[in-house]
């Protein structure tokens, strides 16, 4: 033991005991940063780089290199590669933050000059595209309407899908069926667009509607709710369902008495973040509603409008009035998209499943 | 403690309950209806997509497969896959190199290295990146991102030129890159990958780690030896499940990319183009034809999107198999 303590620490003891080993101070991963990021700074400032990412980077590797070297030499090898690992672990944490930070920040900033009842209360009617005004009144019209009738058809057959694989399949259907729901989950958005193409518009003969945009929605919403379903329906404990069949309930009661009502935040919450991912969906609409610069109302004759194609369709334009119009719009449909997500929390935390435990 | 009056006696065994009531009927023939449908749905995906792509490929005057432009609105209709497929997959191929070891340090960052009352706010910051629609992580790509990369941009090609693949022919153009793209598309995959791999960490046995730990190993050798071993595979599918989304990204790369049938190694270039981008670009003034050869061109991406996405749920199912036997 003794030894061990009186060894230099430049060179590797084979076992010091973590108690006597020499460590470094509880500040010196700050201090090091610190210095890094001054540095960093300093030699992007020095060098003339002018992007304050590559300051960043430099200063990352700066913190990454010294803090090897310092605990090398002071807490050993082990320790050494710890800490980097520890700090490279930090850093990923902070890339990801950085792009999310600087979009909100960017759309907020960006978006809050238009925003105003005005913009949400009038369509592009009549407004020349350079100039500024007009809104969005259309596109929220539109958003709504073919989110609605796309919940309308897929949350019905979700639940359903869920409900024969946990209450009733057992056998190779259920299993095809498990399968084919999640390769269904990563389906891209503009192939399923394509396919109500081809069959609702080119070999029906329909033409381009909020309806046929709706479909392609069903489509991806459909997967999500089956899988956040199934989950929430495999928490329900076996003893309530025994409990009712061996009161003499049928199990279709059963199902819709006790599983469903014991599960349904947690169901609700899947809708509503299912609702959320197709909110933002462009594709589809782009190539099944066409996009409309008037309020339609009627979601089954005529094309409409939807936030998130009035954003591309703004941006598009290539003009400043247009980026604002594109930015406003798009804070408005980063809130809606919140909105639903935060609310689906609400209900999940509110109905949490009672297990009974 | 001693006798209490709870009624021990058996229910009497009822021999009549498999009489099926015809509401179990009905609602067991609904929920099987349902689950068949989406068979149905995905066997329509492909047949009607089909349909339409064969049609489009017996008139095509180039080679499908290796033909760059992509004319198909013109008498006689050239067209081509070429360029689309390859920078469908360099631009994916970008995102997974960023994003994988970044999606796999935050989930490790979440489940072993927050402190513990943070763990779940910070979840919650990564959902928010994934709520995020395309439409705005585009916007944003393109009036932002762009031009603040473009500094990058010329550093890349000052000092990394002579690579070729960093080599920027024209050090004036625009970030509109395929290489921008790549980097975008690993921001909008970062949460699918993080979320599955911090799900696989989580069931990782708390058992293997306290064995680590009491060996006297430190904390990057238990996630070495203990941790990332057993998650493997789950990290794998999640890679796959983000390579999935990234291919099929639309908007996004409709925005920033400045298209062009160019096939170049040079990735800071403003040129190429992909699957879903392409037809996001062509279908507005495209042909009835058109329309038919920008369906083949989707299938093409369908059938990818499936193997990928495939292959990533056959690896998670044989680990849930694996982990099940071993608790």
């Amino acid at each position: 033991m003794s030894d061990a303590t009186t060894e230099s620490a430049s060179t590797t003891a084979p076992e010091p005991s973590l108690l006597t080993r020499r460590r470094l101070p509880r500040w010196a991963p700050a201090g090091i940063g610190v210095a890094s990021v001054a540095l960093g700074v300093g030699i992007g400032v020095a060098t003339g780089l002018s992007s304050r990412l590559q300051w960043g980077l430099i200063a990352l590797l700066l913190f990454i290199g010294l803090t090897y070297v310092i605990t090398a030499r002071v807490e050993g090898r082990h320790q050494a590669k710890d800490r980097v690992a520890t700090s490279l672990v930090w850093a990923c944490f902070m890339v990801a933050v950085v792009p999310l930070y600087s979009l909100l920040q960017t759309t907020i900033a960006k978006g809050i000059k238009v925003l105003d009842g005005n913009f949400l209360t009038h369509s592009m009617g009549g407004v020349i595209t350079m100039m500024p005004g007009g809104g969005v009144y259309h596109a929220i019209i539109g958003t709504l309407e073919q989110v609605g009738l796309a919940s309308l058809i897929a949350v019905p057959i979700g639940l359903l899908t869920a409900v024969y694989l946990v209450e009733y399949g057992r056998g190779k259907l259920a299993k095809v069926v498990t399968f084919f729901v999640d390769v269904m989950t990563g389906v891209p958005s503009i192939v399923a667009g394509l396919f109500i193409l081809s069959f609702w518009i080119i070999i029906l003969g329909f033409g381009f509607s909020g309806f046929a945009g709706s479909l392609a929605l069903a489509i991806l919403m459909m997967p999500v709710v089956v899988r956040s379903t199934e989950e929430m329906l495999k928490l329900v404990p076996n003893e309530l369902r025994e409990a009712s069949l061996a009161l003499g309930v049928p199990k279709w009661r059963t199902i819709l008495k006790v599983v469903l009502p014991t599960s349904i935040g947690g169901i609700m919450t899947g809708i509503m973040l299912a609702v959320a991912r197709i909110a933002g969906e462009t594709a589809p609409v782009l190539l099944l509603v066409f996009g409309n610069q008037l309020i339609n109302n009627n979601p089954f004759s005529g094309a409409q409008s939807s936030l998130p194609y009035y954003v591309f369709e703004q941006y598009s334009n290539g003009n400043d009035a247009s980026y604002n119009r594109a930015w406003a719009a798009a804070l408005v449909l980063i809130g809606f998209v919140m909105i639903l997500n935060l609310v689906a929390r609400a209900i999940a935390r509110w109905k949490a499943p009672r297990t009974g435990r | 403690m001693t006798l209490s009056t709870t009624n021990t006696t058996i229910p009497p065994p009822k021999a009549q309950k498999v009489v099926t009531q015809p509401g179990d009927r009905i609602f067991l023939g609904l929920s099987r209806g349902s689950g068949i449908l989406l068979l149905v749905i995905m066997a329509a995906i492909a047949i009607f997509l089909t349909v339409r792509a064969v049609h489009a490929i017996s008139h095509d005057h180039g080679n499908f497969l290796s033909t760059f432009e992509w004319n198909a609105d013109q008498t006689p209709p050239v067209f081509g896959i070429a360029v689309l497929a390859y920078g469908t997959i360099i631009s994916s191929v970008i995102a997974m190199v960023i994003a994988v070891p970044i999606g796999v340090g935050i989930a490790l960052f979440i489940s072993h290295y927050a402190p513990r009352r943070l763990a779940s706010p910070l979840a919650y910051l990564v959902d928010l990146l994934a709520a995020v629609p395309s439409i705005v992580y585009g916007l944003w790509g393109a009036i932002y991102l762009v031009p603040n990369l473009q500094g990058l941009n010329l550093w890349l090609n000052e000092y990394l030129g002579w690579t070729g693949i960093f080599h920027k022919t024209d050090p004036s153009s625009s970030a509109r890159s395929l290489f921008t793209v790549g980097i975008l598309l690993a921001i909008m995959v970062l949460p699918i990958i993080t979320n599955v791999s911090r799900e696989v960490f989580r069931q990782v046995p708390k058992a293997h780690e306290e064995a680590a730990l009491a060996l006297g190993a430190t904390r990057w050798e238990v996630i070495r030896m203990a941790v990332l071993p057993f998650a493997r595979s789950g990290i794998i599918s999640a890679s796959m499940l983000g390579l999935g989304r990234a291919l099929g990204e639309t908007m996004a790369v409709a925005i920033v990319l400045s298209a062009s049938p160019q096939l170049t190694i040079h990735l800071l270039d403003p040129a190429g183009g992909t699957f879903a981008q392409n037809i996001a670009a062509k279908f507005g003034e495209a042909t009835d034809f058109g329309r038919d050869a920008l369906i083949a061109s989707g299938l093409v991406l369908f059938v990818i999107t499936l193997l990928v996405n495939g292959a990533a749920r056959l690896i998670i199912a044989r680990r849930k198999e694996y982990s099940g036997a071993n608790a």
